[in-house]
């Protein structure tokens, strides 16, 4: 099925207290080479019929107005999967 | 006076909220998120708890349920609205409070009774505290830090919009140790503590007096009453 995938990710300044404990756990066991963790989220969306620039443009309205909240999320990619 | 209490799916609290009403002398009125109805209720609880599991965000799915329409529109007239925790997420979802919630930056769920200043309390549901007055009420809650950039935390300063600080503890790495925030008409307030826990001898958080007899919360819900009264004298 044709998908659109929205990735959405903590904006910077924000903590991300699930990255963090990642991070901690990533360094516990050894792995120093990454110094940061941040946890976002991949939404995929099934589209009946195929990705059209009509779309892509809902896709990025409910993005924006639903699967982020703009006061602690960035919307950084709306695509169709490949 | 009638004070709507509604119930979405996940919701933990809406008993206690009800009783609280009924102990402050209000009439609880049980309403259901899928309903557009707000049966004639003359204020607002949204309580507490993990509607649709906190997925998505906290209270984000719940504040597009179909009585948000209702509560919105009732919002913007002047109903007094009061979110606890879950109930505070849904608020800030909704936009009608400023602000968002984000993980504890402990991580952890955490649970305790927490004390907090009024800071002010010229709300429909703070009325009746004094300025400045420290209460105690239990807090619960795993995304109860409240964040918001910097020109909002100003504003909501400036405007008298935060309305519950915590003291001694900030639970939850929230910005300015805000526990509680207004709509800029004082009609909507959201905290993250559990006012509902605290109206009853026995069941509230333990005071110097003895166990279990706190009763900050009660004056939440008789402030509602008494402003609404006022507000027909």
């Amino acid at each position: 099925m044709p998908t659109i995938v929205v990735e959405v990710m903590p904006k910077a300044e924000i903590l991300d207290p699930q990255g963090k404990a990642v991070a901690g756990a990533l360094t516990r066991l050894g792995h120093n080479q990454f110094s940061g963790v941040r946890i976002g989220k991949r939404f995929e969306l099934t589209v009946d019929g195929p990705v059209t620039a009509e779309t892509l443009a809902a896709a990025k309205t409910i993005a924006e107005d639903i699967l982020s909240n703009s006061v602690i999320e960035d919307v950084v990619s709306i695509s169709e999967a490949k | 006076m009638r004070v709507g209490v509604i119930t979405f799916p996940g919701s933990l609290d809406e008993r206690d909220a009800q009783r609280a009403v009924k102990l402050a002398g209000g009439t609880p009125v049980a309403l259901w998120h899928g309903a557009h109805d707000l049966e004639g209720v003359e204020a607002i609880i949204l309580p507490g708890g993990f509607s649709y599991g906190d997925y998505l965000r906290a209270g984000s799915i719940a504040s597009h349920a179909p009585i948000m329409a209702e509560v919105i529109d009732a919002a913007h007239k002047g109903m007094p609205v009061l979110g606890i925790c879950n109930g505070f997420q849904m608020l800030a979802e909704a936009r009608l409070v400023p602000g968002a919630h984000g993980r504890n930056d402990c991580g952890t769920f955490v649970r305790r009774d927490q004390k907090l200043i009024v800071e002010n309390n010229n709300t429909a549901w703070t009325k009746d505290f004094a300025q400045g007055e420290e209460i105690i009420i239990p807090l619960k809650n795993a995304d109860g830090r409240f964040v918001a950039d910097a020109d909002t935390i100003k504003r909501i300063e400036d405007n008298g919009q935060v309305t519950f600080r915590y003291v001694g503890v900030n639970p939850n790495g929230s910005l300015d140790d805000i526990a509680g925030v207004s709509n800029k008409a004082g009609n909507v307030v959201g905290l993250m503590p559990h006012p509902e826990h605290a109206v009853e001898p026995g069941f509230g958080p333990d005071t110097a007096a003895a166990m279990r007899s706190g009763l900050d919360g009660l004056k939440f819900f008789t402030s509602v009453i008494q402003s609404t009264l006022l507000s027909k004298a």
